[in-house]
């Protein structure tokens, strides 16, 4: 037995962890750009998160257990689905630990105890972040799922290196069902990582916030590895994308000497990825708390879409 | 009965061996799967028939309550699948369809009703509801298999639903008995007047939480392990030779998919609202952990449910030889190929899931977080609440269970019957703060009125008509024997 793909599986996640805040600050960065503000930089971040793990922890006097145990489970959960999904190479011995449904009940493990965290407290704020945050949820998983579902169809597997071997073996041309899918899923992902037509990260002290109304009382270590999982869900969001929709570059067998490659890629991708989350952020205004439904409605009639043209084209 | 009446009428015997090799033209085995199904359903709890179950669970003492959701209705999963593997054992797809049709409503609309409840143990009760839903997908899904003659994927589906049949007694005799325990310190079924239990009781709180995570079907614990591999036979579905079914069954995919995460919605209402925050109450409760014995029954309850989410492949070993009875294979070969460790329902290539990673992973890290956190010593102040820097706030200003499932009871509210009124008590000179206000809200199943409403309406009915005859008058009552008795002699001779 080989080292090389648990070495690979090792900087994997050490890359997950640095560079998840690098991609925010892109983000953050261009979005300041594009509406003429000037920027804090590419390492804001980074800086951010140490200033947080410097501090002591403020915690209110009924918090129970469950509301310092959660940063560590939601940061716990992150940094295993970066061992599963493939961000550098798809020759992972984590991988066949989980398959793409796994994963995204490894989000809603992070979400269900993020969402009870929000209760713990008893205060206004957090509760309605909770209930909201769960609303959303359940409206974004079947259409999730259908996304995933046309996309398993196409490759005959639901495990994330075996969708991306497929992919490689070039028996997936470009498919209108994959670009239905692709939409949804592009939807979706906006949804469970709280980006702007669904929630804004940016908010605070209004009535608008979701996910930032459930982490309100955190402080210290905790605030800081909650919004360190936080980064590390939209990064593993685009890697999920990028896996099931356009893996290319990405290497296919566990040998040091593709990862460079890999690894250039990848940030390549990041950097695109980046400048369209930008785009959407800055060109679309926050919706309705009730309007998502339609919102999420069109994800899930775009997956539909994608698994019927599937179905009568293919 | 009517179900086994038409079997055992068109030959002798009321055993299962006479009944298995009994020959019955196809309308009547039609007519009597769907009687006996009914009648299965009606013990079962499915939707539309499920009406009685929200009333009686709650109403009985909890451990009785988790005995009767925990065996009772799998007495009638068990009539189920022995009427329709064994006794019928050849079928056409359509008898899947309906009762994969009949899960996927009791799915969906069990877990609704329930995030409605405020009661804690109907909630649950609704629970149950939704839980039967998903064993039937199992169930319905590898009655089509197998009419299709795919016997692999039919074990796969059969081992699903009775996996989570399993699953649901542990999970649910867990709930039951969390609930019973907070029932019995604090008096108080209505959740609305609960609150911050987990300080007073954190042992309940811990295990009633592990009950939650395990029916929200999240990894590692069961509830996932079964919903997975109901997942994974939807997922194998375009084998199926039949383009329309091929088309339909996916939604049901998306269906279970919802009812997965409005469950997990609704178990962080039931958690929360019980067990974090402030009492909500008006009077302080009295509230302490419950005793040993009663700790005790939900330790190995849980512990059974984390058992059954991490070892997956010893369990299904267990099962096997059921799907090896009713469908001519067993999956235990395919799924264990990997060692014990993972789980691979058809080939590794198609999908692979280790519980044991899983839970040993998130425990690893969260370790190791923990301790590198913890090198420096950090103090934890511990200050009043912030809430934004939001003064005065008090316990009824927080969350509670109608708040909560407020936005969910919005979007979905067409499927309730709901009543909504708010009363306003002006306060004289001030008229936009009114000095009380009192809001009133009803939310009822729309099954009792369309179904059972006109029943017991229609049946009171006739009972005013017959209670005319009794008019207290002796030569009234006189006359109808008469008459009984001139009718018996002219009829019987």
């Amino acid at each position: 037995m080989s080292v090389i793909p648990y070495l690979i599986e090792l900087l994997q996640v050490i890359i997950l962890l640095a560079l998840a805040p690098a991609f925010i600050g892109w983000v953050r960065m261009l979005k300041c750009w594009m509406q003429g503000r000037s920027s804090a930089g590419l390492f804001q971040p980074y800086r951010d998160l140490s200033k947080l793990f410097a501090k002591d922890v403020v915690l209110a006097e009924n918090a129970s257990w469950i509301f310092r145990f959660t940063p560590y489970l939601v940061f716990g959960t992150a940094v295993l689905a970066g061992g599963i999904i493939p961000i550098l190479s798809v020759d992972l011995p984590l991988a066949p630990t989980a398959d793409v449904i796994v994963i995204v009940a490894l989000f809603a493990i992070a979400r269900f105890f993020t969402a009870l965290a929000g209760m713990d407290i008893g205060t206004a704020f957090g509760g309605m972040g909770s209930s909201r945050e769960m609303m959303i949820a359940s409206l974004a998983e079947p259409a999730m799922l259908m996304a995933i579902f046309t996309v398993s169809l196409t490759n005959k597997s639901t495990s994330l290196s075996q969708i991306v071997h497929v992919i490689y073996s070039g028996q997936t041309l470009l498919r209108p069902s994959l670009a239905f899918a692709f939409l949804a899923f592009v939807l979706i992902a906006l949804a469970e990582t709280g980006r702007i037509p669904v929630d804004n990260p940016a908010t605070h002290l209004e009535l608008t916030m979701v996910h930032e109304a459930m982490i309100l009382e955190y402080s210290g270590r905790h605030l800081a590895l909650v919004e360190w999982a936080s980064m590390m869900k939209l990064f593993l969001f685009v890697m999920l994308g990028i896996a099931a929709y356009a893996p290319w570059g990405i290497a296919a067998r566990g040998s040091f000497t593709a990862v460079p490659l890999a690894l250039a890629f990848m940030i390549f991708k990041l950097g695109a990825v980046g400048v369209g989350i930008v785009l959407i952020e800055t060109g679309l205004a926050k919706m309705r708390l009730f309007r998502l439904t339609e919102f999420l409605g069109a994800a899930f009639l775009l997956a539909t879409l994608g698994m019927l043209s599937f179905f009568i084209l293919d | 009965m009517a179900g086994f009446s038409i079997h055992s009428g068109s030959f002798s015997g009321y055993t299962f061996d006479a009944m298995r090799h009994a020959e019955i033209p196809f309308e009547w085995a039609t007519a009597a799967f769907f009687l006996a199904f009914a009648g299965f359903a009606a013990k079962a709890g499915v939707v539309p028939l499920h009406v009685w179950l929200p009333e009686a669970h709650p109403a009985a003492p909890s451990n009785v309550s988790s005995l009767m959701s925990g065996v009772m209705l799998k007495t009638a999963i068990y009539g189920i699948v022995r009427v329709t593997f064994d006794l019928i054992h050849i079928f056409p797809w359509w008898w899947g369809a309906a009762v994969l049709t009949l899960g996927l409503i009791s799915a969906v609309l069990g877990v609704l009703y329930a995030l409605m409840q405020h009661d804690l143990k109907r909630l649950l009760a609704y629970h149950s509801v939704e839980n039967i839903g998903i064993i039937l997908i199992g169930i319905g899904l590898a009655m089509i298999f197998k009419s299709f003659d795919l016997p692999l994927l039919a074990a796969l589906s059969l081992i699903a639903g009775l996996y989570h049949t399993m699953n649901h007694a542990m999970f649910k005799g867990l709930l039951f008995m969390g609930a019973g325990s907070v029932l019995h310190v604090t008096g108080e079924r209505n959740m609305e007047e609960m609150g911050g239990l987990i300080h007073r009781m954190p042992w309940t709180a811990a295990l009633f939480l592990i009950g939650c995570v395990s029916i929200a079907a999240l990894p590692p614990f069961n509830g996932f392990v079964s919903e997975w591999l109901t997942f994974q036979a939807f997922l194998l579905s375009p084998s199926l030779p039949n383009s329309l079914i091929r088309l339909l069954i996916p939604m049901g995919a998306a269906l279970l998919a919802l009812t997965g995460a409005l469950a997990a919605a609704c178990f962080v209402k039931a958690f929360g609202v019980t067990f974090l925050g402030h009492w909500r109450g008006h009077h302080n409760p009295h509230a302490h952990e419950a005793n040993w014995p009663m700790r005790a029954g939900m330790i190995m309850s849980a512990l059974a449910c984390l058992g059954l989410g991490i070892l997956p492949t010893v369990f299904i070993d267990w099962m096997d030889i059921i799907a090896e009875q009713f469908t001519g294979t067993t999956i235990a070969l395919s799924a264990s190929a990997y060692g014990w460790m993972w789980l691979t329902p058809v080939s590794y290539e198609r999908a692979s899931y280790s519980g044991t990673i899983v839970f040993i992973g998130i425990l690893v890290v969260v370790l190791a977080a923990y301790l590198l956190l913890h090198v420096r010593p950090g103090a934890i102040r511990r200050v009043p609440i912030w809430d934004c820097g939001f003064e005065k706030i008090n316990h009824r200003m927080q969350y509670n269970a109608t708040s909560f499932s407020m936005p969910i009871r919005r979007i979905f509210g067409y499927l309730f019957r709901i009543k909504e009124e708010t009363e306003l008590s002006p306060q004289p000179g001030h008229k936009a703060f009114p000095k009380k206000i009192h809001y009133h809200l009803s939310i009822r199943d729309r099954f009792w009125g369309w179904l059972y409403k006109p029943i017991v309406e229609a049946s009171f009915w006739l009972s005013r008509k017959v209670g005319k005859l009794q008019q207290g008058r002796i030569q009234a009552y006189l006359i109808y024997s008469f008459v009984t008795i001139i009718i018996l002699l002219v009829f019987l001779r």
